[in-house]
């Protein structure tokens, strides 16, 4: 397949296109690359929406009733849901999309399962190029479902213009998780599981943890109580994003926003092409196995071995 | 080629079935051996299927059925894939398929299909052999 | 003179002289051996083994609390357990075929499967259907069906049991329908409904209704059958499901107890008095392999349902707190290699459901893995339960295996652990909350796996399958369902439909409707429809609009 039969593909709303674009990405594929130069252009569209938090806490649940309240809203909708591979095998059992089967024939949704897999650029390169395409596709709003455990979820999620972090009620170890990682980025929080006991408690609990914050801020999070199951509460939340997205643009905090992440986003590709272009050249170099085995036998320390390779390899034509 | 190429796999229980022993153990299995998965839970139609194996651009589709409705359902399948033009996709069954209905099953696509008293790794090993990737 | 040596001594000595040199020369096959259930298997038991025993507490006398020892005081010396094999497929006169071809074998009693389109609440036209009609079970629709599906079989001379959940209201009233025609009035039926929605979500599929008004319709039904059908059982509380899902002995207890505990609590919620409807609970289990951890397995669940009886919901009727209970022996233990093999399995797992009390039993057939059965292999399954009853004189004594060290200490055991896993259940909420959850799913899932890996790598050996294996040339003859019975059913639906008074049966709707939307008992609106030929799709079409469909949790 030739990158302009992609490129029309994905921009002609052919979701067979994307589905093929997106495993491209996924597999680092050279020509992803080529397909993402063109469609860059394409994109910078959609509301790109974050959820995130505990497992089981009803991330895909809530996604899928936000679908089908923006449906009715006549907004198109991407899903991109990722789960953790095993370290250990590469495998991963990607279990969003099982809630996700009501809106499974209707053409303006696409939702896509992502591993983390070992990916070189990171896996925020790969799931925020997959954002991207489904930009370029044409779907007003994405949503991103990531656990909301580790570093990589958190830079992950901050491809979001607005982040819903969920909990539920009566789990109490996991305000610290919030306080630790995500609570930084949380535009929105969300306590779903109202028909459980103890959910009035937990939302005071998490409002009483956001006023303990210092900072001045233009937007505080509002804490939110909805059903997945019913969908009680699922109309305001949207309310809420439309009206989050509204401050961001209002408050230029959204253009703001894009600075950071082009700025963030060129510094990460720029750091990933030196990387690879590197190893590329160190790889299989009699003096660079040599110059590892002086370093183990302590004959020679890796500061000064670094700067020589980096000098020698990466940049002798420059110079 | 690059290294994080993975196999994706779409298990799937079409139809009115729910004996889902077989396919659990077996999208967990296909997981243990480094692919990746996407059970489809039970009663899903032919249609669903075929979409979210190709919004999820999966190299094998993995059909589990116990309750008879093979012959109906799997050929549909078959014909909604052709209808789309995928030529690429690995297609295997599972589950109570009589003898005499597999060449039919064979005619209309489906490349293999396990009963009863199969081995796990026998799967693994075929989809591993056979995927296009 | 000689000291007298303790027990613990002598089984010391024993240990330390004669089992430790004939292990140094001849090990023994494993260094650890255990039931499915993850139970340790001890070399031998003695007395030591059962010192927490105490025989009036926990063994008692059969007819009297807490029942380990059985329900009848006179056992099987009274009345042989009913034979009753499970049966349904194609049209309802086919299924009416075989129901009076099992009588003339001498069957006791009727149990009827029901095609995935009855259970799932859908007409056989519709588009859900298309394939499934008829394939795994009888295809009802309307009244009409269920005539034929009885005809020629007087209701008030046979026993029923229908495996129904989501729609039991709907089968239950064609049942009365049927038997009205047949001028036996509902007091005099007799059989049981498996209405068992929970295990339909944990385990078995069949689920239509969200938790709420599933339970809603269970207890209408206890309370409608505790005024009208005394001699009915409203509920079979199933784990032969949950068994066959993947579970081990202890999980199956332990979930089907729990599941029994949040029916008892829904009905007692609702303001019924537990002596009213308790006594109309039957449980079902399964008989898989394990001999003695299964025979243990059944009389450790009459005793913990006893128990919980009396202590947890303070039932003051004995025959509240008696476990009355149908078997099946372990459809999953059964392989495709070798079928007549299965014939031996059957008869060793039908044999420890009588060493364990059961009331009732299905003995699978040869071919269960590889079709419905044909009626020579059910012929076959049924004659192994008529040699049991009759030809080895197991049944000539009460509980015979009673007192065996090994026995008792296992039905202990395996109390201890189904309550523990009772106690986290009731710890999460109950076993609703435990099931939407996943917690049960993802247990009965990790046993399943762990049961296939361990086939896998033949540390469990299953003879012809991944042992003592021969090149079979597969030609069993085995049933193929008539693949007309589809267009068939069809077009007998659309006649029902075309002669029925549209206006009776749309006005029988509405009212189901609006009564589904308060809290009025829907059984009698459900009879009423169902009379003037309402079709269990129609009914079921109107409860999922006022109730909403469940969604599966689906963990895997
Ligand atoms: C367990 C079982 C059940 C359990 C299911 C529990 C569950 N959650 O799965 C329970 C008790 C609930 C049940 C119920 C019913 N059952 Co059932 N059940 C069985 C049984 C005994 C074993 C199936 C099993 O799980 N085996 C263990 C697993 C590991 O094996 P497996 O599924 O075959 O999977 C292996 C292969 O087939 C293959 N495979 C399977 N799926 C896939 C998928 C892929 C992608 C691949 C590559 C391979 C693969 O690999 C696996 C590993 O070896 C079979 C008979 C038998 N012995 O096979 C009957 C059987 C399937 N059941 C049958 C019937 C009729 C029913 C009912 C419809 C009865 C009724 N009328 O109500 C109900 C309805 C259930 C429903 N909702 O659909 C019939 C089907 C007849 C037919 N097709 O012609 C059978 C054959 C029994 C019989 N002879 O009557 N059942
Ligand atoms: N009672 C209740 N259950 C809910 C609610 N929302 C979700 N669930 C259930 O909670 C379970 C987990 O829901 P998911 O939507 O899969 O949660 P998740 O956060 O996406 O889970 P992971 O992706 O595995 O981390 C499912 O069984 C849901 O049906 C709710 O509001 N109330
Ligand atoms: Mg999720």
């Amino acid at each position: 397949m030739s990158v302009t039969e992609l490129v029309d593909g994905v921009l002609s709303g052919n979701r067979r296109y994307l589905a093929r674009l997106i495993s491209l990405i996924e597999n680092e594929d050279r020509l992803a690359q080529d397909a993402l130069i063109q469609l860059y252009k394409h994109t910078g569209k959609a509301y790109v929406i974050g959820v995130t938090g505990p497992p089981g806490s009803g991330k895909s649940s809530l996604v899928t009733k936000l679908t089908a309240e923006f449906r009715k809203r006549s907004k198109t909708i991407g899903v991109v849901c990722v789960d953790p591979s095993s370290p250990f095998t590469g495998g991963a059992l990607l279990g969003d999309r099982i809630r996700m089967q009501e809106h499974s024939l209707d053409d303006e949704v696409f939702v896509r399962s992502m591993g983390t897999r070992g990916h070189l650029g990171g896996l925020s390169r790969a799931a925020s190029d997959t954002v991207r395409v489904i930009d370029a596709f044409g779907k007003d709003i994405i949503f991103v479902e990531t656990v909301g455990t580790g570093q990589s979820e958190v830079e992950v999620i901050e491809i979001a213009h607005t982040v819903i972090v969920t909990d539920v009620p009566g789990s109490g170890d996991d305000i610290q998780a919030i306080k630790a990682g995500i609570m930084e980025i949380a535009a929105i929080f969300v306590v779903n599981k109202s028909d459980y006991p103890g959910a009035d408690k937990k939302v005071a609990e998490i409002n009483t943890m956001l006023d303990l914050d210092p900072r001045e801020r233009a937007w505080r999070p509002p804490v939110l109580l909805t059903n997945s199951r019913t969908g009680d509460g699922i109309a305001e939340l949207a309310d809420k994003l439309q009206e989050h997205l509204k401050y961001l643009k209002d408050s230029g905090m959204l253009e703001q926003k894009g600075l950071q992440r082009s700025r963030e986003e060129l510094q990460s590709i720029m750091k990933y092409k030196l990387t690879q272009e590197l190893s590329q050249k160190l790889q299989g170099k009699p003096e660079y196995e040599k110059a590892i085995r002086m370093i183990a036998a302590r004959k020679k320390d890796p500061y000064t071995v670094a700067e020589q390779l980096i000098a020698e390899f990466l940049f002798s034509e420059i110079r | 080629m690059s290294s994080s190429k993975k196999i994706r796999v779409l298990v799937a229980k079409p139809g009115l079935d729910g004996h889902d022993r077989g396919a659990k153990i077996v999208a967990r299995a296909l997981r243990d051996a480094g692919m990746e998965v996407i059970y489809t839970g039970l009663r899903q139609t032919p249609e669903m299927v075929v979409r979210a194996a190709l919004d999820e651009g999966v190299h094998c589709i993995g059909l589990s059925i116990l309750s008879g409705a093979h012959n109906a359902l799997f050929p549909r399948i078959m014909e909604l894939l052709k209808a789309e033009g995928v030529d690429d996709i690995l297609v295997v069954g599972g589950g109570i398929i009589p003898e005499d209905d597999i060449p039919d099953l064979k005619k209309a696509g489906i490349s293999e299909i396990f009963g009863p008293g199969t081995t796990l790794q026998e799967i693994v090993e075929y989809i591993q052999a056979n995927v296009k990737l | 003179m000689d000291e007298k040596v303790t027990l613990p001594d002598a089984v010391k000595d024993w240990e330390d002289t004669e089992v430790k040199s004939t292990v140094a020369r001849f090990p023994e096959r494993q260094e650890h051996f255990k039931t499915v259930s993850g139970v340790p298997i001890n070399r031998l038991y003695t007395p030591l083994d059962v010192e927490d025993v105490d025989y009036q507490r926990d063994l008692g006398f059969p007819g009297m609390y807490p029942f380990t020892r059985g329900v009848q005081p006179t056992g099987y010396r009274g009345r042989l357990w009913t034979m009753r094999q499970y049966s349904g497929f194609a049209t309802a006169s086919e299924t009416n075929e075989r129901f009076r071809f099992l009588l003339e074998q001498g069957q006791t009693g009727l149990s009827v499967a029901f095609d995935l389109p009855t259970q799932i609440g859908y007409d056989s036209d519709h588009e859900l259907a298309r394939g499934e009609v008829g394939k795994v079970g009888v295809a009802i629709d309307t009244l009409q069906d269920m005539e034929l599906l009885f005809n020629g079989i007087p209701l008030d001379k046979v026993s029923t049991s229908m495996t129904i959940n989501a729609p039991a209201a709907v089968l239950l009233a064609m049942y009365i329908a049927v038997g009205e025609k047949q001028g036996v009035s509902m007091d005099k039926l007799r059989g049981t409904i498996q209405n068992d929605i929970l295990k339909e979500y944990a385990a078995r599929g069949t689920y239509i209704f969200p938790p709420t008004p599933s339970m809603r319709l269970i207890t209408d039904i206890f309370r409608f059958c505790s005024e009208k059908m005394p001699l009915f059982n409203t509920i079979s509380i199933s784990g032969y499901h949950i068994r066959e899902a993947g579970s081990t002995a202890i999980q199956e207890v332990a979930f089907t107890l729990a599941n029994g505990i949040a029916y008892v609590t829904s009905a007692i919620e609702v303001g019924l008095d537990v002596d009213s409807f308790a006594s109309r609970l039957s449980f079902f289990f399964g008989s898989a392999s394990e001999f003695f951890e299964e025979i243990a397995k059944f009389r450790a669940a009459r005793r913990i349902w006893a128990r919980i009886m009396r202590e947890r919901f303070k039932a003051n009727d004995d025959r509240s707190c008696m476990m009355r209970f149908h078997t099946q022996t372990a459809g999953y233990t059964l392989t495709a290699q070798q079928p007549d093999n299965n014939i031996v399995r059957v008869t060793l797992q039908a044999l420890q459901a009588v060493l364990g009390g059961t009331q009732s039993l299905h003995t699978n057939s040869r071919d269960e893995a590889l079709s419905l059965p044909t009626e020579q292999s059910v012929q076959i399954a049924l004659r192994t339960q008529q040699i049991i009853a009759h030809e080895t004189a197991v049944t000539d004594t009460l509980d015979p295996i009673a007192g065996s060290y090994f026995v008792e200490s296992l039905t202990h055991n395996i109390e201890k652990k189904s309550l523990e896993y009772i106690e986290k259940i009731d710890a999460m909420g109950g076993a609703t909350v435990a099931i939407e959850n996943g917690f049960i799913q993802r247990e009965i899932h990790n046993s399943a796996y762990d049961y296939q890996t361990s086939v896998d790598k033949k540390d469990r050996v299953v003879v012809g399958m991944n042992e003592y294996v021969v090149n079979e040339a597969q030609q069993f003859d085995y049933l193929r369902v008539n693949p007309q019975a589809e267009q068939e059913q069809i077009q007998r639906l659309k006649e029902v439909r075309s002669r029925r008074k549209d206006d009776e049966v749309k006005s029988a709707l509405v009212a189901l409707g609006n009564a589904a939307k308060g809290d009025t008992n829907l059984m009698p609106l459900i009879l009423d429809a169902v009379r003037v030929y309402a079709t269990l799709g129609e009914i079921c079409s109107v409860l999922r609009d006022v109730f909403g469909e469940y969604k599966a949790p689906d963990i895997l």
